[in-house]
């Protein structure tokens, strides 16, 4: 399930387009030095198959819907995970440009989602480990299995992170991952029967090819898992930066934390330094319209900084206004369409 | 002149999966020649013409392209001397627009911008595809892809040019329009294919590889005629003899 | 193209790419930046403010009119993928608390104000999506984002994947189409039967790479992928995108509706 652009508020948009970019930029540029040119054809053919393999869909046994294949798990198998992440993508972008799917300022979330976590945790950190250097079918199955599971987990969860942070849909965040992420448990439970089923497929009836595929990409794969905890680390203080922030809009609990921490319910003020810059910022440039990122210093039980806003009345110039907007539109329309016969 | 022969001496060539595609292959085709390469399916054909550009390597013997001898150094300047048209153009037309499939040769030699440009002019020119030059390549019929695949690979100035069932796709317009754009060509031409028609109508020389051996190497005429041959190698005298 | 009434009509959206009108002759990058800015500027509204979006549509039709793209076309694809958002935002009225006045004294749940915008906010993100490629054609698109200053790796890529994408979709509609021929009713549609078609279509598609890479060799590729220069911009597109700029400013900023509405409710009296 891909983000939505209505769903999405610039501040989590921007975040993540930062965050998808500099990945991009970094994969690029390793790959730049270390790619085997054979490759380059195979990742855009191989992102072409994506989709088609998706048209082919399966019902699935005992709910009577169908399924299809996600593919970035199998993309970080075939390819590597800086080559599957490139690959995945440009999926992700051609679904949100040609198939409306996801929309383009939440394409970073988007890709971040599809491509962050099966390139760079589910197959260095569960596939491979998982494999140890085998390669029998079974060990393949339950490697795949697993590791697509926990990506899509994660995938899952980041969705309705960013929903909850956008803070335009009024789904209590509970609820929405209640909703989540049996869905897509069943979801990478099938993710991991096909990409197991196809790897094996293949490696019965093309075995070399494998292994030169194998051979290909891991010019480029090798890096450190030190990198990998470090991005782990820089993700941490990201979404602990921006919980924090949505937690002052929500001072009750905070309050109630930080009695229990320092025994007072005052503030320190170097925390709250980067919410200072933020509601700076906020008021010139209203980027982000929907917080206040300082808490009130007193009477912070009023909570009017809490509440993002309050809807206003509907009034009956405004009610006029849009009949006439939406009329004036529509006349322009037909009247360049008129215009142009 | 030594210039544009191509000279295959004793070619051994093994898949890594045992298979023995090529069991000591030799001929010679000067410059200007047009040779048509016949055989049954598996035969050796298409790895007989992998050699001639260098995407295979001999296991053993000799492959001589012009003054050079094919080796791992020595392929790229083959490539600038050979050119090879696919059996599907869709293979062969990878870049988004027709324009910049028919660069992608001359880009790659190293010529300027304007130099590219005039000859990707120039190329499609020759194949009456000039209006398709913005199109992307699967907006094409097969016929456009086929004379567009052929720029493509002419686009390099090779001085020989290798087809491998270049009439595969093409409806019988589309074919008429090939041959008669292959006989405007001056260049040393090897045509393998199964169109024994085609292969009469444009070539003069005549190959014939059954399981890895070159088992005849004659006038054209005399090869596509002798039916006996043609029915060992899984073949048909062309249709325009079976008149009589 | 036989799959696209089946898959989203990918076809005809290509297709429409490549007319030639204004809006199609307009610089990719152009129109790219424009788009990334309606964008932000669209999502950036509170999640209760309506009025405030609804000039917003002027530029949808705008480019659909002049770009001459079908208005049903998009509004289809749009109705098409709206589930997952309709489904999320439809919440909103019932978990709203907060109430809203309208005139007349009735009052309405705050939720219902939000689900609008949400509903607004999508028909006007995805149609702006949607209509970039319409006008600017998917290698336009790749070629500005060159040119803005994405990786030459990831431009080649979709360009690559955009070639390729039709030619394995439908080799894709020829298998299960086989498939369907041969299994009377579906019982090759259970998951055995999809590994091995997707398997199947895995080989033959690494098979092709292998041969477009033996094609790209053979043209001489030894590893870079040089494309040319080839767009200037125009008085034409800075004067576009100045425009959109300045129409974006006064949309989000002004309150057009309500204004609007005061200067009828004055004409009136």
């Amino acid at each position: 399930m891909h983000m939505a652009d209505a769903l999405l508020s610039p501040a989590i948009g921007t975040t993540f387009w930062v965050g998808t970019f500099a990945t991009i930029a970094y994969v690029s540029r390793k790959l730049k030095q270390q790619i085997d040119d054979k490759l380059i054809p195979l990742m855009g053919v191989l992102g072409a198959f994506i989709f088609a393999a998706q048209m082919i869909n399966f019902t699935i046994p005992g709910t009577g819907s169908s399924g299809h294949l996600a593919g970035g798990m199998i993309l970080a198998i075939i390819l590597g995970p800086h080559a599957a992440f490139l690959v995945i993508a440009s999926v992700v972008t051609v679904q949100a440009l040609f198939f409306a799917d996801g929309g383009l300022m939440a394409l970073g979330c988007n890709i971040w989602n599809m491509g962050f976590y099966a390139c760079f945790l589910g197959y260095p950190l569960i596939y491979k480990p998982l494999l140890g250097g085998s390669q029998r079918p079974p060990r393949i199955f339950v490697a795949a299995l697993l590791s697509a599971i926990a990506v899509l987990q994660l995938g899952a969860l980041s969705v309705v992170l960013q929903t909850w942070l956008s803070g335009k849909s009024e789904l209590p965040f509970l609820t929405f991952l209640l909703l989540m992420q049996p869905i897509h448990l069943a979801i990478g439970i099938v993710e991991g029967f096909v990409t197991a089923g196809v790897i094996n497929y293949v490696r019965s009836a093309r075995p070399e090819l494998l292994d030169s595929l194998v051979a290909a990409s891991s010019k480029g794969a090798a890096y450190s898992l030190k990198k990998v905890l470090a991005t782990f680390v820089v993700l941490a203080i990201f979404m602990g930066g921006a919980l924090s922030w949505f937690a002052s809009v929500y001072p009750d609990g905070l309050e109630w934390a930080i009695t229990k921490t320092y025994g007072k319910s005052d503030l320190p003020e170097q925390s709250w330094g980067l919410a200072r810059v933020l509601d700076k910022i906020q008021g010139k440039t209203a980027i982000f319209p929907d917080y206040r990122f300082q808490q009130k210093r007193n009477g912070a039980k009023e909570s009017a900084a809490a509440r993002p806003e309050s809807p206003p009345a509907i009034s009956v110039p405004g009610v006029i206004g849009a009949f006439l907007v939406l009329a004036i539109i529509l006349l322009i329309g037909v009247g360049i369409r008129f215009f142009r016969r | 002149m030594s210039h544009h022969i191509v000279a295959f001496k004793d070619v051994f060539f093994g898949y890594p999966d045992g298979t023995e595609a090529l069991r000591g292959i030799s001929f010679r085709i000067a410059h200007g020649e047009s040779v048509g390469i016949v055989g049954a399916n598996g035969a050796g054909k298409s790895t007989l013409l992998q050699h001639m550009n260098g995407y295979l390597l001999p296991t053993s013997g000799t492959v001589i392209v012009g003054d050079l001898s094919l080796s791992r150094k020595t392929r790229q300047e083959i490539r600038k001397k050979v050119g090879v048209v696919f059996q599907n153009p869709d293979d062969q037309l990878f870049m988004p627009t027709v324009f910049d499939d028919v660069a992608f040769g001359p880009l790659n030699l190293g010529l300027d911008e304007a130099a590219v440009r005039e000859r990707v002019q120039g190329v499609l020119n020759m194949v009456h595809s000039l209006e398709l030059r913005d199109k992307p390549p699967h907006h094409l019929s097969s016929g456009q892809k086929s004379a567009v695949a052929i720029a493509a690979v002419m686009a390099m100035e090779p001085d020989i040019l290798v087809m491998d069932e270049p009439a595969a796709n093409l409806d019988p317009k589309s074919r008429r329009a090939l041959i008669n754009i292959l006989k405007t060509f001056k260049h040393s031409k090897i045509i393998a294919s199964h169109d024994l028609d085609l292969i009469l109508d444009v070539c003069q020389r005549c190959l014939v590889i059954k399981d890895g051996l070159l088992v005849m190497d004659g006038p054209v005429a005399e090869v596509l005629s002798n039916q006996a041959l043609l029915e060992e190698n899984n073949l048909e005298l062309p249709l325009s003899l079976q008149r009589g | 193209m036989t799959f696209d009434q089946k898959y989203f009509d990918i076809g005809r959206l290509d297709r429409l790419s490549y007319q030639d009108t204004f809006m199609h002759r307009l610089d990719p990058r152009v129109k790219v930046i424009a788009t990334i800015l309606f964008l932000l500027t669209v999502i950036s509204f509170p999640k209760y403010e309506v009025g405030g979006l609804l000039p917003f549509f002027l530029f949808p039709v705008l480019i659909m009119t002049v770009g001459e793209i079908p208005v049903m076309f998009i509004l289809k694809k749009v109705m098409l993928v709206s589930p997952f958002a309709l489904f999320i935002g439809v919440f909103n009225p019932f978990l709203d608390a907060g109430t809203v006045t309208v005139f007349g004294g009735i009052s309405v749940a705050a939720g219902w104000l939000s689900f609008l915008t949400i509903i607004l906010k999508f028909v006007l993100t995805i149609s702006a999506a949607l209509l970039l490629i319409a006008t600017t054609s998917f290698p336009g698109v790749c070629h500005a984002l060159r040119l803005l200053g994405c990786p030459a790796l990831l431009v080649s890529q979709l360009l690559f994947l955009y070639r390729y994408i039709f030619v394995l979709m439908e080799e894709a509609m020829r298998m299960i189409r086989a498939r369907e021929m041969r299994s009377f009713g579906g019982r090759g549609a259970g998951i055995r039967g999809f590994v091995r078609l997707t398997g199947v279509l895995f080989l033959r598609t690494v098979e092709r790479a292998e041969r477009v890479y033996y094609a790209m060799l053979s043209r001489g590729f030894q590893g870079d992928l040089a494309i040319l220069k080839r767009s200037r911009l125009v008085w034409k597109d800075m004067a576009f995108l100045a425009m959109t700029i300045a129409m974006l400013i006064v949309f989000r900023y002004y309150h057009v509706t309500e204004e609007l509405g005061r200067l009828a409710q004055e004409l009136i009296r």
